[in-house]
C-alpha cells in the first residue's frame, strides 16, 4: 500500500510535467484549431536552454527557470509569426506537414549542436534526495514539481476565470467570430496566449530534464503523450488538460511499474479507447477543428 | 480543324469529359513504357528501382484515402508493416510461393483496414490523426515485444522466397524481382485507375469535396469510406509484402512512425489526388535520400524538414501540380508564338 502511494506520487509528478508542457498545445488547438505536432520542440528547446545556461553561463537552477520561460516564449512568437500564422485556415494535412517539418529541423539541429546523447542537469542540493512523509520516502524534486504545477495551475485558472484577458481568451475559444464582432482582436489574443503556452512548455521541458530525459528525439518520443493529454482533456480547457495530464501520468507510471512487459501498450490502448469513447475530450466544450 | 474535331457531335459535353478521364494519355503510356525500359537501361540499380515502385505503390494507397477520400492518417505504415510481416512469417513457416504469400498478406492487411476503419472514421481530422498514429504505434510495440515471432529490433531473418509460378527463381541482382514488382504494381494501378474513373471514384471525391452535398446526392458516405479505407489497406499490404519478398528480410522499421511520415511527405512532394504523384514523389524522395543520407543522416533530416516547410508554404500541388502548371504555361506560350 505504501509503495503504491509512492508510485502514485511519482505518477502525479510526471503528470504535472505532462500538463505543463501540454497546456500550450491545448490553447493552440482550442483557439486556432491548429494541429501543432511541433509543440514538443518548445519543451526540448527549454531543456537545452537550461543545460546551456547552467553549464556555460554558470547560472543556478532557480535563476535559469524564469529565463527559460521568457526566452522560449519570445522565440515562439517569432515562429508563430513566420510559419504558423499563414496556415491557420489551411487543412489539417498542411498543418501536420509543416509542423512535422519543424520537428525534423529541430531534431537535426539539436543533434548537430549537442550530439545524440542524453544531457545531464545537476539539481541544486535542496532538491536532491528524499523526505519522509508518513513513512513514505518522497523525492524532494517531485514534491517541488507538484508544487510548481499546483501554483501555475492556480495562476492559470485565476488568469482565465478572473482577469479581463482571460475573458477574452475564453470568448475567443467559445466562438471566434462573435468574439471578433465584439471587438476582440483574436489574432493578438492568440499570439500572447501562444507565447505563454510555449513558455510553459519550455519551462516544463527544463523541469523535466531529469524526469523525462533530454535528447534530440524528445519531440518525437513524447509527441503522442502531449497530443493525448490535449485531446483527452479537450482542447482549450486548462482543468481538462490538468486532469488528463495527471491521469495519464499516473496510468503510465503505474503501468510501467506493475506490468513492465507491456511497455507502451497501456498508453496506446488508453489513447485509442479514450479517443473512441470521448471524441471531444473528457471535459471538452466543443469539437476541435 | 479545331481541337474538338474528334468529339462526336452526338456525345454531350459532360460525357465527353468523363470519357476523357478514362482515356490513357500519351504521358501515362510513356511513364509505364519508361518503367519497362528501366529494366534494360539500369541493369545495375534494379533493386533501387524496385524500391521506388514499391514505395510508389504504397503512396498510391495513401493517395486513395488522402488524395481522393480526404482521410488524414499518420499511421499508414501499420498496413505496410502487416503485409511485410505476414509475407515474411508465411515464408519462414514454409509457405514460400510468392503469389500465395502476396495474396494472404494483402488479405490480412485488408482485414486490419476493415476492422480499424470503424475506429478511424468516427471523429474529425485530429481524432483520425491520433487514432491512426495510435494503431501504428501499437503494432510497432507488438512487433518490438514479440521477439520470438518477429525477431524484434533485429528483424525477421531467414525469409526465403520460392520460384515464381513454380519456374522462375529470384536472382541476386533483383532482375526478376523488378519485373515481378512492376507487374504487380501495374496490375494494381490499372485497377485503381479504373476504379477512380468510375462513378464509384467520383462519389468518393464528392465526399471529400462536400460531405453534406454528397449525402444529399445519395452517396452512402460511411460505406464508401469504409471500403476505400479497406482497399487502401490492401494495397499497402501488397506493397509491404513486395518489399519482404524482394529484400528477403523484414526490419521493424516497416512499422516506424517515420515511414508513415515519409510516406505523407512523398505523396505531398509528388502531388495528391493524381495517381502518379506517389510514384514521382517516391522517385524524387528515395533518390535524394540515397544521395544525402550518404553524406550524413542528420543532414538529410534537416533538409527534409526545410523541404517540407517550403512545400507546404509555397509549392502547393507538388511535382504533379508543378508539371501541370508548366504544361499550361508552355501551351499558352505556344499559342502566343504560333497563333492559329
Amino acid at each position: 500500500m505504501l509503495s503504491f502511494l509512492g508510485i502514485l506520487f511519482d505518477g502525479l509528478a510526471y503528470g504535472t510535467l505532462l500538463f505543463l508542457i501540454s497546456v500550450g498545445l491545448s490553447v493552440t488547438l482550442g483557439l486556432m484549431g491548429f494541429i501543432n505536432l511541433a509543440h514538443g520542440v518548445f519543451a526540448m528547446a527549454g531543456g537545452y536552454l537550461l543545460v546551456f545556461l547552467m553549464a556555460h553561463i554558470g547560472l543556478g537552477f532557480f535563476e535559469s527557470l524564469p529565463l527559460v520561460f521568457l526566452v522560449i516564449a519570445m522565440a515562439s512568437v517569432v515562429l508563430e509569426r513566420l510559419l504558423y500564422r499563414p496556415l491557420y485556415r489551411s487543412t489539417a494535412l498542411d498543418q501536420v506537414l509543416l509542423t512535422i517539418g519543424v520537428v525534423f529541423i529541430a531534431v537535426a539541429g539539436a543533434n548537430w549542436i549537442w550530439g545524440p546523447g542524453q544531457q545531464p542537469v545537476a539539481l541544486p542540493e535542496i532538491l536532491d534526495g528524499q523526505v519522509s512523509l508518513g513513512g513514505i520516502g518522497l523525492s524532494r524534486y517531485h514534491l517541488f514539481l507538484i508544487a510548481i504545477g499546483a501554483t501555475l495551475t492556480l495562476l492559470l485558472v485565476f488568469g482565465l476565470e478572473r482577469t479581463h484577458f482571460g475573458a477574452r481568451i475564453r470568448a475567443s475559444v467559445d466562438r471566434q467570430r462573435t468574439a471578433e464582432a465584439m471587438g476582440i482582436d483574436v489574432v493578438r489574443v492568440f499570439q500572447l496566449t501562444f507565447a505563454i503556452g510555449s513558455g510553459l512548455a519550455g519551462l516544463g521541458g527544463a523541469l523535466g530534464v531529469t524526469v523525462l530525459g533530454l535528447d534530440p528525439y524528445f519531440p518525437l518520443k513524447f509527441l503522442v503523450y502531449f497530443l493525448l493529454v490535449v485531446v483527452v482533456g479537450g482542447p482549450g480547457t486548462v482543468t481538462g488538460t490538468l486532469l488528463a495530464g495527471l491521469l495519464l501520468g499516473v496510468a503510465d507510471v503505474v503501468g510501467k511499474y506493475y506490468v513492465p512487459d507491456l511497455g507502451g501498450f497501456v498508453i496506446y490502448v488508453a489513447m485509442i479507447v479514450l479517443l473512441v469513447a470521448f471524441p471531444h475530450g473528457l471535459l471538452g466544450r466543443r469539437a476541435s477543428t | 480543324m479545331s481541337a474538338n474535331a474528334d468529339q462526336r457531335p452526338d456525345v454531350p459535353p459532360y460525357i465527353a469529359v468523363l470519357q476523357a478521364r478514362e482515356r490513357w494519355t500519351p504521358a501515362e503510356i510513356a511513364f509505364w513504357g519508361f518503367c519497362c525500359a528501366a529494366y534494360f537501361l539500369f541493369p545495375k540499380s534494379l533493386m533501387f528501382a524496385s524500391q521506388v515502385l514499391i514505395t510508389g505503390l504504397f503512396a498510391l494507397s495513401l493517395d486513395l484515402i488522402l488524395g481522393y477520400a480526404g482521410i488524414v492518417t499518420l499511421g499508414h505504415a501499420a498496413f505496410f508493416g502487416l503485409g511485410a510481416y505476414t509475407a515474411g512469417l508465411l515464408s519462414t513457416h514454409g509457405l514460400q510461393e510468392p503469389l500465395t504469400g502476396l495474396a494472404i498478406a494483402s488479405m490480412v492487411a485488408a482485414l486490419a483496414g476493415y476492422v480499424t476503419s470503424f475506429l478511424v472514421l468516427r471523429g474529425g481530422d485530429l481524432a483520425r490523426l491520433m487514432i491512426t498514429l495510435g494503431i501504428a504505434l501499437l503494432l510497432h510495440e507488438i512487433a518490438n515485444r514479440a521477439t520470438d515471432i518477429t525477431g524484434g529490433v533485429d528483424g525477421l531473418q531467414g525469409v526465403e522466397v520460392g520460384a515464381l509460378l513454380g519456374m522462375y527463381r529470384f536472382d541476386l541482382q533483383g532482375r526478376l524481382g523488378y519485373l515481378y514488382v512492376l507487374a504487380v504494381t501495374f496490375g494494381l494501378f490499372f485497377l485503381v485507375r479504373a476504379l477512380m474513373a468510375s462513378p464509384y471514384g467520383l462519389s468518393v471525391r464528392a465526399i471529400r469535396e462536400n460531405p453534406r452535398r454528397a449525402t444529399v446526392l445519395g452517396v452512402p458516405i460511411r460505406a464508401r469510406l469504409t471500403n476505400i479505407y479497406t482497399f487502401a489497406a490492401l494495397i499497402a499490404g501488397v506493397a509491404g509484402a513486395l518489399l519482404t519478398q524482394t529484400t528477403q528480410f523484414v526490419g521493424i522499421d516497416v512499422l516506424d512512425f517515420q515511414r508513415s511520415a515519409y510516406l505523407l511527405i512523398i505523396l505531398i512532394i509528388g502531388g495528391t489526388g493524381t495517381l502518379y504523384g506517389g510514384f514521382l514523389g517516391a522517385a524524387a524522395f528515395l533518390f535524394a535520400q540515397d544521395r544525402l543520407s550518404n553524406l550524413n543522416a542528420q543532414y538529410w533530416l534537416f533538409w527534409l524538414g526545410i523541404c517540407l516547410v517550403i512545400v507546404t508554404r509555397y509549392l502547393r500541388g507538388g511535382i504533379m501540380g508543378g508539371l501541370a502548371g508548366a504544361r499550361r504555361r508552355l501551351s499558352a506560350w505556344w499559342a502566343r508564338r504560333f497563333p492559329r
